[in-house]
């Protein structure tokens, strides 16, 4: 490609609160000065069906969009989308992904099999993995529903911006009445990723 | 520093830095954003209309009055429209008025992938189209402009890629423009044949001024030139592609200005060059002209009309480069969207499965009935079909298809387009079953108000449009409500509206379970000792079941109570808290 860019996959299921994790991302990146797109798509994938945000940076940012083989960092919510979106990570890319599983459909109605050890698996393969128990750590923080934000806490010490700058991000994102929930939760994404 | 922004939301703040006043407007992804963010600003008056139709006969009419409006739809929507949309090509404004439409190449939420170009050109109605969401809020706001120099109706086109993708911009303040003086003006606006006809003449006049006015480089047009062999034509989110891959390595023509296209910008450029390529998503409507023009391009033969196009597929198309891919060995099973745990539809839809009847269904949330595994949809057409192909289903197989057949339409679409459906059924006379799933809310494209939920788009208390009544006034008498939480119930209620020798409505009514003031049940267990393995809770394909360890499991972050699944169970293994 003629143009340098750095590429982040966020990718899980409906509902698991990628949007707001590419929003806070996209703000810090925007905060250090970066051209940045952010793109999302909404509709039939609210429904508890697979979830991509693309979240691009540099100098100069055409495309919003993230093709296969083209991600610097993928960020999975959940196991078996790690799994489907591996194909998008760049040969030298980081993967961190919670290590939640959630059954699609075909699963649940017996149609199709969960694939098992998938972190095993993809570690095999040579790829940079970075499994986080980030439920728990959610669930820890107060409510399982900020572990986006535990996973933004891990990225964070990834990515090595200014640690000001990515509570700014949060404060502008998040709610006021959730903010001390989601600090919390960040905080343990920051300390897993340290430790 | 820039404003990161969804090029929906850059759409609503162009609105409002250009002075419109008026917006009313039909939900449809990805659309919809626009009109909401809109409404969030104090000096825009904004309304969610029953239809598309409605949306823009409220927007022209308030054009007529001297105000600045806006009108925005989805792709599908602007079919809705088109009938005001060809007659308002033909009496222009009086303010200017601006139409967003917006497609979805790849279909990513839509039923089809129509190219709404085709509408611009047929209907004679200037089309711009926006790459960013800088472009967005800067092109509606020339829009305008252009809407009142050449009198008359202008389209933003945006696509889902441009809608909902954020990137920065630099915000402006409020024009402030005042309500323009309204004259009467019969031989304008009063579109009878005769004043029609001279119209006719203007429509021309206008396009040939606008062609004419915007032959060179403009504001909308622009051309990079480099010293290269080869060049690009392009527009919107197909030059962000095109430019990732050639940075500048090609010389550009980006059309922002797509119809009418600028001829002799056009022929100026590819004349410059050895080779030159239009990349455009969907149908070949540059290349087309190009090639009327005498011009060698190439274009659709390398990269088809189907489908978005992407970064990718452009430099392996005409760089021979494709990525190196790592992946994972196994099959990954597919995660298709579902009705979330508990959805007021899925009882509703165990109980058709059950029952086994052909069901004609619609558009929103409830679509997802057609999938595993309540496999519970026979057809899907447009807004408000299911009711109108039900009547004549049944007119075609006669008492043996009313017996199981039913129609599936939700509250938002039944104001949109069902209520006429329905009163041909009780006109025209078939023994129809007509079901409507009440949710309280238009869910598909999160959570828009409608004439039947009692408040508007601004939040406030609205006239609440009462359903029975309503279907009654339409020639339907025999008119019921069902909880589809309670199962039984709502089956023994289909049961008997298919056997009843007269039309009826079936109103299943329970509110969206995402909707805030929805109070949730707490989370169900399963009890391991009384659960058998039968599987019969998998059977309404709820995303908070599975098996694990041969055992039903129930997932306590996604479940709400709702109980749909203790209806299933005949051992009673599933209960109380967690």
């Amino acid at each position: 490609m003629a143009v340098e860019v750095k590429s982040v996959m966020i990718v899980g299921v409906g509902g698991q609160g990628s949007l707001l994790a590419s929003r806070i991302l996209g703000n810090v990146l925007m905060e250090q000065g970066y051209d940045v797109k952010v793109s999302e798509v909404h509709g039939m994938s609210q429904r508890g069906g697979s979830v991509v945000t693309y979240v691009k940076y540099g100098e100069k940012v055409y495309s919003p969009v993230i093709e296969k083989g083209e991600a610097d960092a993928i960020i999975a919510f959940e196991q078996l989308e790690a799994a489907r979106y591996v194909p998008y990570l760049k040969e030298n890319g980081h993967l961190i992904v919670s290590t939640q599983k959630i059954d699609p459909m075909p699963v649940i109605t017996g149609a199709m099999k969960y694939p098992e050890d998938i972190i095993g698996k993809l570690k095999a393969k040579d790829i940079d993995v970075i499994a986080v128990d980030a439920l728990s750590l959610a669930e820890e923080a107060g409510n399982p529903k900020s572990s986006n934000v535990v996973l933004m806490g891990v990225l964070s010490k990834r990515l090595g911006f200014e640690r000001e700058v990515w509570i700014n991000a949060l404060k502008q994102c998040v709610p006021e009445k959730f903010l001390e929930l989601n600090m919390k939760a960040f905080e343990l994404g920051e300390s897993v990723a340290e430790a | 520093m820039k404003k990161l922004m969804l090029g929906n939301d850059a759409f609503a703040r162009g609105l409002f830095e250009a002075g419109c006043t008026v917006v009313s407007s039909y939900p449809g992804t990805p659309s919809t954003e626009i009109t909401e963010a809109v409404a969030k600003y104090e000096e825009v008056y904004a309304e969610w209309a029953p239809n598309e139709k409605v949306a823009l006969e409220v927007a022209l009419g308030a054009s007529i009055a001297g105000a600045r409006a806006f009108c925005g739809m989805k792709h599908v929507g602007l079919n809705v429209a088109a009938d005001p949309l060809y007659t308002a090509s033909y009496t222009g404004v009086n303010a200017g008025l601006v139409i967003a439409v917006a497609d979805d190449p790849g279909m990513h939420s839509s039923q089809n992938e129509q190219d709404s170009r085709h509408h611009a050109i047929a209907s004679k109605i200037p089309m711009v189209e926006p790459s960013d969401s800088q472009e967005c809020r800067e092109f509606v706001k020339q829009a305008f402009e252009l809407s009142e120099k050449y009198d008359t109706p202008v389209i933003v086109r945006m696509s889902t890629r441009v809608a909902h993708s954020q990137s920065g911009i630099d915000l402006g303040m409020r024009n402030n423009i005042e309500l323009k003086p309204y004259k009467k003006d019969a031989g304008k606006f009063v579109m009878v044949p005769a004043n029609a006809r001279k119209r006719h003449y203007d429509v021309e006049e206008r396009m040939q001024n606008i062609k004419e006015d915007y032959k060179f480089n403009s504001i909308f047009n622009k051309v990079e030139k480099k010293a290269t062999v080869a060049g690009i034509i392009t527009s919107g989110i197909a030059y962000q592609y095109a430019k990732e891959v050639f940075g500048d390595e090609v010389s550009f023509l980006k059309l922002g200005l797509v119809n009418p296209l600028p001829d002799q910008l056009l022929i100026d450029f590819a004349s410059n060059y050895d080779e030159v390529y239009v990349i455009e998503e969907l149908d070949g409507i540059i290349e087309d002209r190009c090639k009327a023009l005498g011009l060698n391009v190439k274009g659709k033969e390398i990269f088809g009309c189907i489908g978005e196009l992407s970064q990718s597929i452009i430099a392996e198309k005409l760089k021979g480069i494709v990525n190196k891919v790592k992946s994972f060995d196994e099959d990954v099973p597919v995660r298709p969207p579902v009705m979330c745990a508990g959805c007021p539809h899925r009882g509703l839809f165990y109980s058709l499965s059950k029952i086994g009847a052909t069901v004609m269904g619609d558009i929103g949330c409830y679509t997802l009935g057609a999938s595993a595994p309540l496999n519970a949809m026979d057809a899907t057409i447009c807004m408000g079909a299911s009711i109108s192909s039900l009547h004549g289903f049944n007119k075609a197989r006669g008492e043996e298809a009313e017996k199981k057949t039913v129609a599936v339409i939700g509250d938002s679409t039944f104001m949109h387009s069902g209520m006429t459906g329905l009163v041909n059924i009780a006109y025209n006379a078939t023994n129809s079953t007509v079901i409507i799933l009440d949710n309280s809310i238009t869910g598909m494209t999160g959570h828009q108000q409608n004439p039947t939920t009692g408040y508007n788009l601004k939040g406030d208390v609205a006239a609440k449009v009462n359903l029975e009544e309503l279907c009654k006034a339409l020639g339907i008498k025999r008119v019921r409500v069902v909880d589809p939480y309670n199962m039984a119930q709502t089956e023994k209620a289909i049961r008997e509206e298919l056997d009843v020798k007269e039309p009826s409505v079936i109103i299943s009514r329970r509110p969206c379970a995402l909707l805030k003031y929805v109070k949730h049940a707490p989370a169900l267990k399963v009890d391991n000792d009384k659960c058998k393995s039968c599987k019969a809770c998998l059977k309404i394909g709820c995303p908070a079941i599975s098996i694990r360890d041969s055992k039903a499991f129930i997932d306590h972050t996604q479940c709400v109570g709702c109980g749909i699944c203790q209806e299933m169970c005949k051992f009673d293994a599933i209960g109380g808290k967690q």
